[in-house]
């Protein structure tokens, strides 16, 4: 069914043919096939969408429509560290920009993109929930409570 | 399962839970796991071991106690000694000191009564008490038997009756009474029925739903059956966000335990009932809380607003009515048919019954998650239970209602809490946010912040809204600039109804907020930034104006 060479098959591409028959091919699963697509690859490029559009029998400009329309979803392939920065009121009350600020500074990248070396990508998100312990910082996976743009400056270049 | 077996299961575990003296309650919420709450549950499981004691001292795994900011917890039963700030290596002589030598460990304990004195824990009582994990720790202190009282005592009218009696109101912000939602679900004739469970808390600085999906699943998906043999549903679905992983993972875990006792599925309890729940994963997007919005969602589509009427009652999910409430609304459920209507419209206020649960973040000494009785003042939330702004600061104003709420001052602490309240004052309930700032912050910031915010969450479906937003923060920019003109204030005002007026959804039609009340509370602050171009926070770049002498 798929358009591309056989011979650049994606295994991964099966496990999101899997889930999409496990719904009996929906359309109105198309939510959480995306859902599942994002955590085999992490993102969500062109090829990815195609492939869901194609087996699901909903339009391209759908399937984008959707992905594009939930912030959740990263449409490109992000650098090797995320850098995410919960900008909720609790953490922008607590002086969570400053802290954003000056990572972009630092480090030359932008809020949503990746540094040229590819080394880090920054987020940003509204609110993880963890408001008493604001501003949080998450860094790969390790969440920082009460950061201060020393702890977190620190923390990124140790691992660069 | 039968209704007896619920019975002898709760007392099967009443009495494992007798049997030991001591029971450690490690808090394993989202606000606790990231300062190590894991590994304290382990290190507390070992030296429970190590020193012999574990045949009179169980340690469990629970969900939030509420004290966030002097996370992690730990909560040591019976007398209910809160521990604060523990590290593994504490452990030990915890475990020592109070269940072996039955000495309290002073230096640990949290001392501030105030935080719970003022409280009042409906929905949130098993929270710190129960594993989520466990269905049978739920069963153990009453769950599930309000389930069996409604399916076998009562009628689906009788059940809309005592909801009715209530008061209960719908806890995701508007207010609707609840009881008369499910009646005009129930009277929809065509069929299928779906009630959808509503956890997508996508206002930022609010965890309230999270603590509770985190820390008594089962409460959600009791209330939810219920609603549902009152409606006449036979599908659920509790549409939850993605950045929530943890509720996720108990909630997906919950609803696995309950099919398999029975609980939900078909024949509930014996009866002719048949109820099923899945979940369905938000994607980060604020509007799909709109009631609306999170049918698109549901449906797989782009999470936009419709026009009501129709309204979901009768034309829901691919057309037929669905019930919509938020979790919070339903948690309550169990308890109103337990104790009857009656009994729960005697707690807070004549018109607004029951409790609230409240995020209470900002610059307040104990942020951390609350419940209080509907009707307790703002004053008494922030001060006595917040413990007030931190030392060397003064209070400025709190925000009630996320990014749609209200900026309210001093002068209205006094205000009790209800929805007429503070609609009336310019904010609204909303999911239950309260952030206090300070005077480091600018209030014009603060404004632009949460109108930011609605511009990016705006769906773009109609225009007030999406063309709107944005000239309301180019105005705010240019004042932050120190380009403002008194007039400004004028066309701000002017804009923000209009935005509210005509916009389709609760989104648009609450965004200005923010706007409007800083103007009406804080006007003073607003002129200094256009007349002195000045920002009284110091937090604004204002431009100076080069002042050219001929």
């Amino acid at each position: 069914m798929s358009t591309y060479p056989k011979t650049v098959t994606d295994k991964r591409l099966f496990l999101i043919d899997k889930t999409i028959a496990a719904h009996g091919y929906r359309r109105d699963a198309l939510l959480e096939i995306l859902h599942v697509a994002h955590n085999i690859y992490g993102y969500l490029d062109k090829k990815i969408l195609l492939h869901i559009s194609e087996m699901l029998r909903v339009p391209p400009s759908q399937v984008y429509g959707v992905a594009t329309f939930y912030n959740y979803f990263k449409l490109k392939k992000p650098g090797s560290h995320a850098i995410t920065f919960c900008l909720g009121t609790a953490c922008y009350v607590k002086g969570a920009e400053e802290i954003l600020s000056a990572v972009e500074r630092e480090f030359n990248v932008k809020r949503g993109e990746t540094s040229a070396d590819g080394k880090i990508s920054v987020f940003v998100t509204r609110c993880v929930g963890a408001c008493a312990m604001a501003p949080n910082v998450i860094i790969d996976d390790e969440m920082i409570g009460k950061a201060t743009k020393e702890t977190v400056l620190e923390k990124i270049k140790s691992l660069l | 399962m039968k209704p007896e077996e619920i019975q002898k299961i709760a007392e099967i575990e009443h009495d494992m839970r007798m049997a030991y003296k001591y029971r450690i309650n490690v808090c394993c919420s989202s606000g606790c796991i990231p300062f190590g709450a894991q590994k304290l549950l382990k290190a507390f499981e070992e030296a429970v071991k190590e020193l012999g004691v574990q045949n009179v001292c169980k340690v469990a795994r629970t969900g939030c106690v509420g004290t966030c900011s002097v996370a992690p917890v730990v909560l040591i039963d019976p007398g209910n000694h809160l521990y604060q700030n523990v590290r593994p290596e504490d452990a030990k002589k915890i475990v020592q000191e109070h269940v072996v030598n039955g000495r309290i460990l002073e230096e640990f304990v949290y001392k501030n009564e105030a935080y719970f004195s003022k409280q009042y824990r409906l929905i949130l009582r098993n929270a710190g008490k129960i594993d989520p994990l466990r269905i049978e720790d739920y069963i153990s202190v009453g769950g599930y038997s309000a389930l069996a009282k409604a399916l076998t005592q009562m009628t689906p009218e009788q059940v809309i009756y005592e909801v009715t009696v209530s008061g209960l109101r719908g806890r995701g912000g508007a207010g609707f009474p609840t009881g008369q939602k499910w009646n005009f679900v129930a009277k929809s004739t065509a069929k299928p029925k779906y009630v959808v469970a509503n956890l997508d808390e996508g206002d930022p600085g609010v965890f309230a739903n999270r603590t509770l999906a985190e820390a008594d699943p089962h409460a959600i998906i009791e209330g939810m059956t219920i609603a549902a043999y009152a409606v006449g549903a036979e599908k659920g679905y509790i549409y939850i966000r993605s950045e929530y992983p943890l509720a996720i993972q108990t909630l997906r875990k919950a609803i696995e335990q309950a099919k398999s006792y029975g609980l939900i599925g078909e024949n509930i309890l014996g009866s002719t009932f048949n109820f099923d729940i899945d979940l369905r994963l938000g994607a980060g997007a604020f509007v799909a809380g709109e009631e609306t919005a999170i049918l698109s969602s549901i449906e797989g589509l782009r999470a936009t607003p419709r026009p009501r009427p129709p309204y979901p009652a009768v034309s829901g999910l691919w057309g037929k009515p669905t019930l919509i409430n938020n979790v919070e609304t339903l948690a309550n459920v169990p308890l109103i048919i337990l104790n009857g209507g009656a009994w729960f419209s005697k707690i807070g206020t004549p018109k607004c019954t029951g409790t609230k649960c409240f995020s209470l973040t900002g610059k307040v000494r104990n942020p951390g998650l609350i419940e209080v009785p509907m009707g307790i003042t703002l004053k008494e939330v922030v001060y006595e239970i917040g413990g007030g702004v931190p030392e060397g600061r003064k209070f400025k104003a709190v925000l009630v209602g996320g990014p749609s709420g209200g900026c309210l001052p001093e002068s209205l602490l006094s205000l009790p809490i209800d929805y007429e309240s503070l609609t009336q004052a310019g904010a609204i309930m909303g999911s239950g946010g309260i952030v206090v700032i300070d005077d480091e912050s600018c209030i014009v910031d603060t404004a632009r912040f949460f109108i930011d915010f609605c511009m990016d969450e705006s769906c773009g479906k109609c225009v007030p809204c999406r063309a709107g937003l944005p000239k309301v923060r180019e105005i705010l920019d240019k004042i932050m600039e120190g380009g403002g003109a008194v007039d400004d204030l004028k066309v701000l005002e002017e804009l923000c109804y209009l935005i509210k007026d005509v916009s389709l959804c609760g989104l648009g039609q609450t965004a200005p907020n923010p706007v409007l009340t800083t103007i009406n509370y804080f006007k003073q602050e607003y002129l200094s930034h256009i007349l002195d171009k000045k920002c009284p926070a110091g937090k604004c770049n204002i431009k100076k104006m080069e002042v050219v002498k001929e």
